[in-house]
């Protein structure tokens, strides 16, 4: 299938992974990240660590929307959820995720109308549908997903629709990467930079990690090829000592990013002074809300929501495998307590989770591989 | 922070230490179900501890190993490089080989259902469906002939073996490409019957109606569940009518058993998979489920696909008159083909390896799966095969398949393998290997 298979040819794949493993200097361990969920789910998805040498580990990165979400927001969606009247509207992605209460899941089959879209402004369809009803969008993600919510409050507002708003959640990726650099408990080679956030910001916002901090970053793609050419390009900035910001996704992403979107996200979204991030703990300024002139809009103000903060469980790790601290595998209720089928952890619901892509895809050590490839 | 924890030497983690100062502090009132599952964790690492300790008195008992010896059992693998009684913290890839075991067992445990009531999940054929068949009702209902699960229970009576089977159909829209509930209801339940290898014999038909249902609309299904049972020969001999108010279900849903004849001795069930064996497919796979829903018309999607339901009958007949060594058949519909591979390696305790540059799948259907973010092998098929087959008649399995027309397009997608027990691994078309795993609930419900 055209602009499929090009980017997940295996000749290709072999001729670049024997270029990676020219570059790796013996003796030497890399550890890079993938800042954005979409990456860890194509790696596991196509194997593609059986390409890499063991010098080189991918560490899993916290740019997964759904994962970042901490339970106490999650209560606060499911509180508004149970006001009179309203129907909620939320991406697939968040239906599993666990609040102190179980999921959107197991609050609909209670009874609460909660509804899956595809799209925010199939939530206005929805709130013309029902003009008695109030139609709550959960607005969550990074920039990726924050200019289709603003779209949606332009085009709510330019209708005059009353009986809708949205509860934002919505993140910004630069904060989350600045408190990964920050941590003392890891050290990290290099970066493979978000492919769709990028589409919007562009690459300039990466260049303070490059030059304050000395690490290279790749803007990726998220076909299994445009990883491993990133890795790539990674390991040759590395072998080098260069530490530049580069655009492997050139293909899609502009370097000043879509100034469009820019706009839709600065007219209706501001910076809130600072947002709980799940497993992280509180980042300043490190996701959006909804802008006063837009007030008709946002659930926050419409509604009271509870805003009660909810510790993680204390059982969960999913801050360290956020971080890349730990590999999924790592966390002490990995497979056992917390499985696909009844998360604790937000990290294992979204597909973009790396425990999720671990316990799905990659539940296999390279011994097992060999193993089955000889029986 | 001891409620998860495995206390034994060989299963502790650095976690303890990772988890320090950046970790958000305790805080009490956690959510009821989280300690329920922390408690079946503990009881499980509990039995884990016990099991342990057993083992090491039988290995004390011929020779002398010490308990971090004890994983010696349980895999060969790891324990090579067990350091015993060694205070040094033993390699990643050990560490990392010990937990996948302690998945392993945890995944083998009772099933058991979490929820307080039943979600769009238990009925994906997932995960979640598995769990509540075998939690709620085969716990209930155990017998020799449930126990199986395979498609149609089998059963002696007076010297012949017959073949039962019961499936309701509450697919929406009514009507989509290439067919509609009607010859689903009639098409699905031959072929659970003929997975068993069993020639249909009669079916029953039960109708659940809303109030308001369009007279025209049950007419025209009716219509083509007449022409899907003369398709199959057999006739509908018995069935039910019940009218519910307007809302009280989506205008149409249908139930159907079936009762069917197995000749000889034939005997077929995915417990029979043994290493060696070889995988195919009678076609491309994934059709009915991107069709239904891309006829849902909520994606905005238009695609040139029409949905693959049709009476497998004839092509199994073919099969097995032409092929002895066929050890198991399934039709891939809920789940797809991911979910009856997983079910060959769960029943015949058995790995599986595909290959995914050999999996037929339309170019349309293809395209659909990746803009949407899904896996062809999880889309459901209402008229494609799975067949398990001895790899001495391989080839004239192939043959027979392909020589009848609805097989026309087979192929051999993959094999049987001895190592790992349990699980599913797919060759990516990319040259890495990853796992297929049961998916815990589907994103597309209703598809059948």
């Amino acid at each position: 299938m055209r602009f499929v298979d090009e980017f997940r040819n295996a000749d290709t794949a072999h001729a670049l992974a024997a270029r990676i493993a020219e570059l790796c200097e013996p003796g030497r361990q890399y550890k890079l990240m993938e800042v954005c969920g979409g990456h860890t789910h194509t790696i596991y998805k196509h194997g593609l660590e059986d390409y890499l040498p063991e010098q080189i580990t991918l560490v899993h990165g916290p740019g997964c929307p759904v994962c970042v979400i901490p339970m106490g927001r999650v209560d606060d969606a499911m509180a508004l959820a149970a006001e009179p009247d309203v129907i909620m509207t939320s991406f697939g992605d968040m239906m599993r995720v666990p609040g102190s209460n179980g999921s959107f899941f197991d609050a609909k089959a209670r009874g609460t109308d909660i509804r899956m879209v595809y799209s925010p402004l199939d939530s206005l369809k929805i709130a013309r549908q029902n003009p008695d009803k109030r139609v709550v969008f959960m607005a969550i993600g990074f920039e990726t997903t924050a200019p289709s919510t603003a779209m949606t409050v332009l085009r709510a507002a330019a209708e005059g629709l009353r009986n809708f708003s949205i509860f934002c959640n919505h993140v910004t990726i630069v904060p989350a990467i600045k408190a990964i650099l920050d941590s003392p408990d890891l050290r990290l080679d290099g970066f493979i930079g978000p492919g769709h956030v990028s589409t919007v910001i562009g690459c300039r916002p990466y260049e303070f990690i490059a030059r304050d901090y000395g690490k290279p970053v790749v803007t990726a793609g998220f076909e299994p090829l445009d990883i491993l050419q990133s890795i790539y390009m990674l390991m040759l900035q590395l072998s080098r000592g260069e530490s530049i910001v580069e655009n492997q996704y050139s293909r899609v992403v502009p370097w000043d990013g879509n100034p469009v979107a820019l706009k839709a996200i600065g007219e209706t979204m501001e910076l809130r002074p600072y947002f709980e991030w799940r497993g992280l703990g509180f980042i300043s300024h490190s996701a959006l809300k909804v802008r006063e002139k837009y007030a008709a809009f946002d659930a926050e103000l419409l509604f009271s929501v509870p805003g009660v903060r909810v510790a993680d469980p204390t059982a969960c790790q999913c801050g360290e495998v956020l971080k890349g601290v730990l590999k999924p595998w790592e966390c002490k209720v990995f497979g056992t307590a917390c499985t696909p089928e009844t998360p604790i952890g937000t990290c294992m619901v979204s597909p973009e989770g790396a425990c999720a892509a671990y316990y799905n895809y990659g539940r296999l050590t390279r011994t097992r591989v060999k193993e089955a490839s000889r029986s | 922070m001891t409620a998860g924890r495995l206390d034994h030497p060989a299963a502790r983690q650095p976690a303890d230490e990772a988890a320090g100062p950046q970790s958000p502090p305790a805080e009490a009132g956690e959510a009821s179900w989280v300690q329920q599952a922390l408690r079946e964790h503990d009881e499980q690492a509990r039995e884990e501890l016990a099991r342990q300790q057993e083992q090491a008195g039988n290995h004390e008992q011929a020779g002398n190993h010490e308990q971090a010896g004890n994983h010696e059992q349980a895999s060969p693998g790891a324990a090579r490089h067990v350091h015993r009684g060694s205070p040094q913290p033993l390699p990643g890839t050990v560490r990392e080989e010990l937990v996948l075991e302690r998945i392993d067992r945890a995944r083998r445990s009772r099933p058991r259902v979490r929820e307080d009531r039943i979600t769009m999940s238990h009925g994906a054929g997932g995960k979640a469906t598995q769990t509540l068949i075998e939690a709620i009702f085969l716990d209930a209902f155990r017998n020799p002939l449930l126990e199986p699960l395979e498609d149609a229970a089998q059963l002696h009576v007076n010297g012949s073996r017959l073949a039962m089977t019961t499936d309701s159909y509450v697919v929406s829209p009514l009507f989509f490409p290439g067919g509609d509930i009607g010859d689903l209801a009639v098409n699905g339940t031959i072929n659970d019957l003929s997975m068993a290898g069993a020639v249909p014999v009669c079916l029953s038909a039960g109708f659940i109606l809303e109030e308001g249902f369009p007279v025209a609309d049950l007419s025209r299904i009716v219509a083509s569940m007449r022409a899907a049972a003369d398709r199959a020969g057999v006739q509908i001999v018995t069935g039910d009518t019940k009218v519910v108010e307007r809302g009280k279900a989506d205008g149409c849903y249908i139930n159907t058993a079936g009762l069917g004849l197995i000749e000889g001795d034939l005997l077929l069930g995915v417990a029979q998979a043994r290493p060696g064996d070889v995988i195919m497919v009678s076609g491309p796979i994934g059709d009915h489920g991107v069709t239904i829903m891309l006829a849902r018309g909520e994606l905005g999607i238009e695609a040139d696909v029409t949905s693959d339901t049709a009476p497998l009958h004839g092509l199994v007949a073919d099969l097995l008159a032409q092929a002895d060594g066929v050890r198991a058949l399934r039709d891939a519909t809920r789940g797809g083909v991911a979910t009856i591979l997983n079910e060959i390696a769960t029943a015949a305790s058995v790995g599986i390896l595909v290959n995914e540059d050999d999996i037929p799948v339309r170019a349309a259907v293809r395209g659909a799966s990746e803009l949407l973010g899904i896996d062809p092998m999880y889309v459901a098929c209402e008229g494609r095969l799975v067949a398990v087959v001895d790899p001495a008649h391989a080839e004239r399995a192939l043959a027979a398949l392909r020589g009848h027309p609805q097989g026309a397009q087979s192929a051999i997608i993959g094999h049987v393998t001895a190592e790992p027990p349990g699980i599913v691994q797919l060759k990516t078309a990319f040259g890495g290997t990853r796992i297929v795993d049961l998916l815990v609930g589907d994103p597309l419900p209703r598809i059948c």
